[in-house]
Parts: C-alpha cells; structure tokens; sequence
C-alpha cells in the first residue's frame, strides 16, 4: 500500500531506503571534495526536480500542456524576494512566506486555468506561453509609477533563510562537522523535495489523481462518469502552480538576488522537456529526466572545453554551443526511440488476490 | 410492467446542428425497471438523444424530467450524479489506465476524498479506497473481465472493452443505464452473453435504455421501443407491434423509390 515500499520485498526495500538516505547524507560532502560549485548545481538540481514534479500534475496527470510554467515559479520567488528584502523594507521569516508564495502561485494557477478550461493541446501551449511571457513583461516593467519589482535590474540583498539565529547563509560548525551555507540549502532542500515527492505518489494513487488521468485519457467520458471536469483542471493548475512557488522562494533565498531574466521562456520549455524526458505522468521519470537535463550540461561545461583545448590546443567549438547541440539530439532521438520518455508511465498493477483474501 | 412509475419523462426534445434538425418534438416515457429500446436508421438522432439526455449538449426546446425532478441545464457530471450513466457508441475508455482503474474512476461520483484526504491519507480515505477497489472488482466479476483487471484497458479485446464500459458506467450507481449500441461488432456468441449481462443488470434494480442495431437483440430483449428516423418519433410501442408498423418498415427499407431517390 505504501507507495515507497515494495511490497513483494520489504527487508529489500528498507534495505535500499536505508541506503539511499545514506548516499543522500554524505552526497554534499562528496561533492564539496570536488569543488563547492557542485553543491550549488546540486541545490539547482533540486529545485529543477521540484519544478518538474510541479509541472508534471499539469501536463502529465492532467494532460494539460503548460508552456508558460516558470511564470508560477517567478511569482513565488518574487513573493518571497519582496516580503524579505531591502526593497520594502521587510524581514518576515521564511516559514511565513513560503505559504504565501505557495497560495499567491495557486491563485494566479487558478486565474491561467480558469479561461483556459474548454482548450487544449495546441490551443492551450499558445495561451500558457502568452500568459508566462505577460508575467514576466509585468516584472520587467512594474518598476514604475510605483516601484515594485525595481523592473529589470531585479532585487537583490534577499534574506537567505533563517531559524533565530540559525542562518543558512552562513557556515556552520556542528559536531566537528563544517556544514556551508549550500550544504545547509541542500539538506532542506531533500527534505521538501522527499515531501513534495510523496504528496505527488500519493495524489497520483488516489480518487483526484485517478480523476486527473481520466480527464487526460479523454475529456468527454470523464465528464460523463461524473467527474467535474472545470474543478479537477483547475486544481490540476492549482495545485501545480503551488509547487513552482515553492521552489521559487527558495531559489529567491538560495540566490539572494532575482531578475526578470532568470523567468524566461526557455526555462519553462526545459522543464517541460524535463518531463518529456523523464516520462510524463511517471514520478520517478519526471525526476530523472530533471537530473539528467540539470547535470549534464554542467559535466559538459567543465568537460567540453578542456578536452577541446587538449586536443587541439583551443577551444574550436563553444561549450554552450555543443550543449545545445547535444541537447537537441538527444531529444530528437528520444521522440524517435523513446516517445514515452526514459521511464514510461506504467501501468499501476494492484494487488488483488491478497487484498481479496484479507478483505 | 405498464403499472411502473416513470423513471425518465421525456416532452418535445429538440435539437438544432446548423441547418440540421437532429431532434424534433421527440416525447417519451421510460419506467422503472424498463429496457427501453431506441432504434432508428443511421442519422437518425439516436445519440444525438444521448448527448442531449446526458447534459453534453444543451437542448433547444422540451426538457427530461427524472426521477420527478427537471435535468434542464445540468452538466454532465451532474446528470451522473444524478444517477444516468452511459456508454459510448464508439468506445470511449481511458484507454492508458488499467481495467480496474477505469472503474474505480466511475466510482468518483459516489466517493469524496479530498486533495487533503490524498496526501494525508486519513483512515476515511484509506477505508474509501479499499472500498472504491473492492466494489470495482465486484463490478469486473459481474460483467465478466476481472480476469483482465490489472491490464490496460485498450489491450482489452473489444467485446471486453464493450463491458468493462457497462462496468464503468454501472460504478457510478446509475437507476438509468444508457447503452449506446453495446452489441456493435459483437458476434452471436457475446451478443448471447450481453444479452444475459443486461438482462441480470435489470433483474438487479437498474433501468436500461438501449440504442441498439441488433434488431434481434432489440426485439427479445427490450420492454418497449421508440422509433427515430429524421430526429423525429415515428413509432412507440412494443417490439412485436413496433416491427410491424409501416412508418418503421419504410424508415428501414426506404419504403418506395421515390423516397428513397430523396434520400439519396
């Protein structure tokens, strides 16, 4: 029943749960041995993977196509960048803002689902792209008459997240144990990344998710089983937008400085094909397809350009060049062998003959 | 059976496409209990009539009273929960779902676990999934493809996928079960087995409503039939009767030439 636990072999599965909450512990000291960069990229990473699974509601539950996500992610971070900054002068603690941003995001999910309920597909991509580009229009430009987003140079000096006077700003020493600001982020960060992972397994396996892959599967019989369709899609856009403000406000303390430009449209089609990657609908794919797209390129940045310059002595090709490139490959080459994505989504086998005989 | 109060009451549906007048001034009544049949040539307005009577499209003029209580301008789902249920005439599964899923899903329109109950996993949500699941398997083992629960609903083969949709439909605790052609590309074999299937699903409370081309099916199965032809009711009765009138011989056969040459 529980969706962690492999029923078949539990010994096996606790087993591996103990053990990857190990490798989870000691990954950031692995890697601040590489260089602390990778800690960051990490943190990056993470919140990409909280992005997804936030996306992964709308257009893999769903089935509602969103090409204008990283708007919610903007407004969380900028909820959180204005309620904690020198800007307007406000302080207020973390725990305070991040539901703020989560309920601010839901709002504007709901404000992008509610004229959009009776599109789809295509129809729907144009809209959600239009409505992630006015986001940020309205961010670059409401600098004045009255300055609020202090437009394109963006906010900066933004409090990075605080317990008392317990900072994650600032390194720490516990237990003999040197703890960096990043690594103090990426310990909080896989707590909420492990919680937003089991509300989305729990939604999925449950009377709303179930509602959700039927209006996906098709629109009309769903309507017809009785389910409400207007109410279920803007949950969906709901409940989505709420996680991209989420992890905006972390981004917005993790950074301490955010701009219009961080929002931009390719973000919101690379979280997308975070998803396409990964395995719509699937979580475990949606997770690994936001690995994938947020490690790779940087192995590519630190790998490209010196083995260009040992192999010819300069650098022929730009890294970022040979990133896209590569990027563009490998998702023609998906759609061609895997157009389901790494991990398709599976079909969720019950197990009913033991169920039967217990109940 | 005639002594049976009505169950769906039925006065002067009409219905406009464009230039098309699918439906006109189309009145009948269906009693509890009833297998109530639906025939008429292709075009005729059949599922038109389905679409109207389910809330998927709006009516132009008359209105369905169920279960004494007016359906004008419910919306679909809200017909469900009023208790109609249907299947579709080009099968409309959710076809990336398991079987058993796709019944559970109907199972929605009776159950209320929030996205609270989901994450939280409270035991009223826990009971109501166990519950949700059991009375889905019931409903597999009762039209027969429970065999094929754990598979995906479109690696049914048809005639399966045509009753794991009357499963579906009957999750939802319908007192009208609306059929649209469930016996289409049936051979006499499964046409024998949903004859039987809907014959328990009326022994056990549920009203039925059947389109249906089968007209052998039609004539042994249902209690009374109306005749559709142009979106207008040309025939209401019982089957012997109805196979006998004229009006429905012509709509069939073309009745003369000229008509036909109309038609054409």
């Amino acid at each position: 029943m529980h969706p962690l636990i492999d029923s078949r072999h539990p010994a096996v599965a606790k087993i591996g749960i103990v053990l990857v909450a190990i490798a989870l512990a000691v990954l950031p000291f692995a890697l601040a041995g590489i260089g602390t960069a990778w800690v960051r990229i990490t943190n990056l990473a993470i919140l990409y993977i909280l992005l997804s699974l936030g996306l992964n509601i709308v257009v893999g539950f769903a089935g509602l196509l969103d090409l204008g996500y990283i708007a919610f992610y903007a407004v969380g971070a900028y909820v959180y960048a204005l309620l904690a900054s020198p800007h307007f002068n406000l302080h207020l603690p973390f725990w305070a803002i991040l539901p703020i941003g989560a309920l601010i995001a839901c709002m504007f999910g709901v404000l992008l689902g509610a004229p959009t309920l009776k599109l789809r597909g295509d129809y729907l991509a144009i809209v959600t792209l239009g409505f992630g580009e006015i986001i940020r229009i309205f961010l670059n430009n409401l600098s004045q008459p009255v300055n609020i987003t202090n437009g394109a140079q963006g906010l900066a000096l933004i409090d990075p997240f605080r317990f008392g006077t317990f900072s994650f700003a600032q390194n720490a020493s516990i237990g003999g144990l040197s703890f960096s600001g990043p690594v103090k982020y990426y310990y909080l960060l896989v707590i909420v990344l492990l919680v937003v992972i089991v509300i989305n397994l729990r939604l999925q396996d449950s009377r709303v998710g179930r509602a959700w892959e039927a209006i996906r599967e098709d629109e009309v019989a769903a309507r017809s089983m009785g389910i409400n369709t207007r109410n279920m899609k803007l949950l969906a856009f709901a409940m989505g937008a709420s996680f991209g403000g989420i992890a905006g406000g972390m981004f917005s303390a993790i950074q301490g400085f955010i701009s219009p430009e961080s929002f931009v449209l390719v973000e919101s089609v690379n979280i997308l094909a975070m998803v396409v990657l990964g395995g719509m609908g699937n979580i475990w794919g949606v997770i690994l397809g936001a690995l994938l797209l947020s490690f790779v390129p940087e192995v590519l940045r630190y790998t490209v350009g010196p083995a260009q310059q040992a192999l010819f002595g300069r650098t022929l090709i730009d890294p970022e060049v040979i990133r896209m490139l590569l990027f563009g490959i490998t998702l023609v080459a998906m759609m061609l062998f895997r157009p389901a994505g790494i991990l398709p989504s599976a079909l969720r086998k019950r197990e009913l003959e033991t169920r039967r005989a217990t109940t | 059976m005639t002594s049976a109060p009505a169950l769906l009451v039925a006065t002067a549906i009409g219905k406009r496409f464009g230039g098309v007048q699918a439906l006109a001034e189309v009145s009948f009544t269906i009693r509890q209990g009833e297998i109530y049949g639906l025939i008429g040539p292709n075009g005729a307005g059949k599922t038109s009539l389905f679409n109207v009577l389910t809330g998927i499209y709006p009516a132009d003029a008359g209105e369905f009273v169920f279960d004494g209580r007016p359906l004008g301008g419910l919306k679909p789902h809200e017909v469900a929960a009023r208790g109609i249920a249907r299947t579709f005439q080009n099968i409309r599964l959710f076809a990336n779902l398991s079987a058993l899923e796709n019944v559970m899903i109907g199972r929605h329109v009776r159950t209320r676990a929030t996205v609270f109950g989901a994450i939280f996993r409270n035991a009223r949500t826990r009971d109501e999934e166990r519950a949700i699941e059991k009375r889905a398997y019931a409903l597999l083992e009762y039209v027969g493809v429970h065999r094929r629960a754990n598979d995906l609903a479109k690696h049914l083969a048809y005639g399966d996928q045509r009753k794991l949709e009357i499963a579906r439909a009957l999750a939802t605790d319908p007192r009208l079960l609306a059929l649209d052609e469930p016996a289409a590309g049936m051979n006499a074999t499964e046409t024998a087995a949903l004859r039987s299937l809907l014959e328990s699903i009326r022994r056990d409370g549920t009203t039925i409503l059947l389109i249906e081309h089968d007209m052998k099916l039609v004539m042994s199965l249902c209690d009374r039939v109306l005749v559709l032809d142009y979106g207008k009711k040309i025939a209401e009765g019982v089957a012997a009767d109805v196979q006998k009138d004229e009006k429905v011989i012509a709509a069939y056969l073309g009745g003369d030439i000229t008509l036909n040459l109309k038609r054409a």
